[in-house]
């Protein structure tokens, strides 16, 4: 019971605490709304990969497995609004640096983190909906979405830590950190990998 | 992995600009003054001729440079740069957050700007010489530079242009 309750205090204060310490940036004073909502709208982001790969599996305490997953769905969906809202805000606030970064010609090697992590979470949800279409077997389905996941994870925080922004530094190695073990134990843990290394020896 | 490939150039290339931009300031003297190449980005959100000022906005923050000749570094007199930023007055892509000023006798121009603030990542400023908009006769170059940190307020940068 209280292992429940700590573990879910400190699901919440990873994702609060780094919003709520970005809403202190004195960089919010120079920017018009939009520019502020895409920027948060990239934090909430950062925040919902911690929590994701912790539904999929149903580590989170009192939320069994199949409303685990639907949830995961759902946060997955969010996930994908949010990117979604951070390019697209970051477009109307300076489209040609949003052009340069999609075509992979930004001066700045964080944009290329940042859309290469945008199309690794694509293709992991297009998959989550084709799965059943496509009778996609499951060993193959769970090694590829696990291992989109594992890139967008990876490749979304070396974006975020790359960037100088509204975020707080502390706040963000310390989510940053969380995202990146939270997903790797899943990961490992998933046994995903065990048909691929068996195959190949 | 043909898709690839381009990522991995703009990484490189990204990583290059990023540290070749301190080297703007101190050309190498060995083989003379070295043309200084277009950055990447420079020229996102210019505004072809935009007008000469004494100063963008309430000022406090100082932009200076100089523009010389590729080869023998002789100063240009007269020549026209424009300078834009996100600052605490303003996005980049403001009319008023761009102003353009021209050097003087011995090559040298400085610009009173409001505080540059970190956008899109970093604390960076933007720079032209538009050769649509001088009579120098070069060729046009945009730069992209990036401040040591978003404390700072002042920045410095160097042109070496190739005549056209």
């Amino acid at each position: 019971m209280i292992r429940a309750a700590l573990t879910w205090a400190l699901l919440a204060a990873a994702i609060v605490v780094p919003t709520a310490l970005a809403a202190t940036s004195p960089y919010l004073a120079y920017r018009e709304p939009i520019y502020i909502a895409s920027g948060f709208a990239g934090i909430v982001a950062l925040a919902l990969m911690l929590a994701q790969p912790l539904l999929a599996v149903g580590k989170l305490p009192g939320l069994p497995m199949p409303a685990s997953r639907r949830v995961h769905r759902w946060v997955g969906a969010a996930l994908i609004a949010g990117v979604l809202v951070h390019v697209g805000g970051l477009w109307i606030t300076s489209p040609p640096d949003v052009i340069d970064a999609l075509l992979f010609v930004s001066p700045t090697p964080f944009s290329l983190w940042g859309v290469i992590a945008m199309w690794t979470l694509f293709a992991a949800a297009a998959l989550a909906a084709l799965r059943k279409r496509l009778r996609i077997p499951p060993r193959i389905w769970r090694i590829a979405h696990t291992a989109l996941a594992v890139v967008t994870v990876a490749e979304g925080v070396a974006h975020a830590l790359l960037v100088e922004g509204t975020m707080e530094w502390w706040s963000k190695v310390a989510l940053s950190a969380l995202t990146v073990i939270a997903m790797l134990k899943v990961a490992l843990d998933l046994r995903a990998w065990a048909g691929l290394t068996a195959r190949s020896r | 992995m043909t898709s690839l490939k381009p990522n991995r150039r703009a990484l490189i290339a990204g990583a290059a600009v990023t540290f070749a931009a301190p080297a703007l300031i101190r050309p190498a003297r060995a083989e003379g003054f070295a043309p200084t190449p277009t950055m990447r980005g420079g020229a996102n959100n210019y505004r072809p001729g935009a007008a000469l000022t004494d100063r963008i906005g309430g000022g406090g923050f100082l932009m200076t440079g100089s523009v010389r000749r590729a080869g023998d570094g002789a100063p240009i007199d007269g020549a026209r740069i424009q300078m834009w930023a996100h600052t605490t007055e303003g996005h980049e892509r403001d009319p008023e957050s761009h102003g353009a000023t021209l050097t003087n006798a011995d090559g040298y121009f400085e610009m009173d700007m409001p505080q540059i603030v970190p956008a899109f990542g970093q604390p960076h400023g933007h720079l032209a010489y538009d050769a649509e908009f001088d009579d120098n006769g070069f060729e046009t170059v945009f730069l992209r530079p990036i401040m040591g940190s978003a404390s700072d307020t002042t920045l410095h940068v160097d042109f070496v242009l190739v005549p056209a």
